[in-house]
């Protein structure tokens, strides 16, 4: 008896399970690499669950007073930084991110440009921009703003750059055989097609801002952290918690906020 | 409606008809702008003279200082970030894979999938910055503080969407396995796993990418890693440090980012 096919299937080419291989075992050797030359104080970890007990029984009760004192004008400005750097960079990123969609920049030069500057604006952290931003403008709400802003530039351009190049020939042809200038085609033909893409980005970006402002003020440029890192500093235990409280509520609302909004607009 | 059926026998209407909700939406960003950036007293004055600052400190920055002494106090941190990043995302997603499944609605119990989703919303609503504070307090400067931070704040992002993922799968097979009496672990390994794999692995991937961002950040607080030396260096004006210290942290994060990109694809 003859086997009636000899062929062979496997999943994976050699290349693909060499590969494969490679990584798990690169993976293996940098976790043992990091836990064997990380340098961790043992006797810290030892009481590390008490401390831990102790940070929380220093937490409760919140000392709700210090909300109407410090916390709420905080608050407010955390709120104003996020949401003004978000419009800041919406701003800026738009017009970069048509100068990165191939299909409307058809100069290679361009489009690099603007992939460069995307890249570097993710590349350094918000808490990294508002330090150089703090250098330049001081302490304030104007740091805070430039540095959410300067950050979301390269998440917004990328994505949204990304929609653009998705966006279908037809229209666009169409506008064009009708004789329509550039301007034309960019309002009445790539936009409308964009649009929600745009809309869901600035949202999303705007909820993750939300986040990252609440850090900002620990080196300076304004909003909540500032409270935070005074707080902090006098081992006021009870208005820390009060704070991390108050910015636990506010992102679960800018959550449900916004997926009510991208619920109803796309 | 009326007025359009009769007319448009006369008059075609216009190819773009107004649109007034959006327009009313664009007039009050617009206003919303203006009085914010009048309430943060963010005016043209202060960013004029902001830039004659700016001068200043780019001619003190460049050129980035170089010194052999302050590159091994880098090439430490930088080392240092790098190993709180490995950690972070093994430990991390070693524990999101159980968290996730306990948040999925079609695994789990709904009294089970509620702590999880509570746990969850935690862990996310706070900037890992924030985390690495509590930690520095609980156990001390360092690097533990950094590595539990970080796995803190992953585990919320990892385990929110390994969550849809699993719930996001195809039943059919679940109920196959399910009905030739397999228990809860063959479950797992012959029905989720093979049909979410993938998408761990990409989740998996970006979760590196993103702890190694952090990881260079969580130093500011006492965390461990390159941020310590950064938030030095910027606090004694060496700002030819700052500059040696943020090209280095851009390389590192764009050469992660092309490596997780190939990584990715060996695991298509």
């Amino acid at each position: 008896m003859t086997p009636v096919n000899t062929r062979r299937w496997v999943r994976f080419t050699p290349a693909e399970r060499i590969s494969r291989s490679l990584l798990y075992v690169v993976t293996v050797v940098a976790v043992v690499w990091s836990i064997k030359t990380i340098e961790v104080i043992p006797e810290f970890l030892y009481d590390a669950p008490e401390q831990a007990a102790d940070l929380f029984r220093r937490m409760w009760p919140f000392d709700w007073a210090f909300y109407p004192k410090a916390i709420h004008d905080a608050l407010i400005e955390t709120l104003h930084i996020a949401t003004l750097g978000t419009i800041l960079a919406l701003i800026l990123a738009l017009p970069l991110s048509f100068l990165a969609a191939r299909n409307f920049t058809s100069n290679p030069i361009l489009n690099t440009f603007a992939q460069f500057v995307f890249v570097s604006s993710r590349s350094v952290n918000s808490l990294i921009w508002a330090l150089l931003f703090v250098a330049i403008f001081g302490p304030g709400a104007l740091s805070g703003v430039l540095s959410i802003a300067f950050r979301s530039i390269g998440f917004v351009g990328k994505l949204f750059g990304e929609a653009l190049e998705e966006a279908q020939r037809g229209p666009i042809e169409a506008l064009t055989a009708a004789g329509a200038p550039k301007s034309m085609l960019l309002v009445k033909g790539y936009w409308p097609q964009v649009e929600p893409a745009f809309w869901s980005v600035a949202l999303l970006r705007w909820d993750i801002n939300i986040r990252e402002s609440a850090v900002l003020g620990l080196v300076g440029a304004g909003g909540i952290g500032v409270a935070l890192d005074a707080a902090l500093n006098n081992l006021y235990w009870d208005q820390v918690g009060l704070i991390l409280a108050v910015i636990f509520v506010v992102v679960i609302l800018t959550e449900i906020v916004t997926s009510t909004i991208r619920s109803r607009i796309i | 409606m009326t007025g359009v059926a009769t007319s448009a026998a006369r008059q075609r209407p216009p190819a773009f008809p107004a649109h007034w909700t959006s327009r009313i939406a664009w007039i009050g960003l617009a206003l919303y702008t203006i009085y914010a950036t009048s309430i943060l007293n963010v005016t043209w004055e202060r960013f004029i003279k902001g830039l004659e600052n700016g001068e200043k400190f780019l001619s003190r920055m460049f050129p980035p200082n170089i010194e052999p002494d302050k590159l091994s106090l880098i090439s430490d941190g930088m080392i240092e970030s790098l190993q709180i990043a490995v950690l972070a995302t093994f430990f991390g997603i070693l524990l999101s894979l159980p968290l996730g499944l306990a948040a999925a609605r079609n695994l789990s119990p709904g009294w089970l999938s509620w702590t999880a989703r509570a746990m969850i919303a935690v862990f996310r609503s706070f900037h890992p910055v924030i985390v690495a504070i509590l930690f520095v307090k609980a156990v001390g400067f360092g690097a533990l503080a950094g590595v539990m931070a970080l796995i803190i704040s992953g585990m919320g992002f990892v385990s929110k969407l390994f969550a849809e993922v699993v719930e996001e799968m195809n039943p059919k097979q679940v109920e196959a396995v399910r009905a030739t009496g397999a228990s809860f672990f063959n479950l797992l390994i012959m029905a989720v796993a093979p049909q979410v794999m993938a998408r761990f692995v990409g989740l998996t991937v970006y979760q590196f990418d993103s702890n190694i961002r952090n990881s260079t950040m969580v130093g500011i607080v006492g965390g461990g890693g390159i941020g310590a030396p950064l938030f030095t260096a910027y606090q004694r004006f060496d700002y030819d440090v700052v500059l040696t210290i943020l090209l280095i942290i851009i390389a590192i994060i764009m050469a992660a980012e092309l490596m997780s990109g190939r990584i990715r694809r060996v695991f298509q």
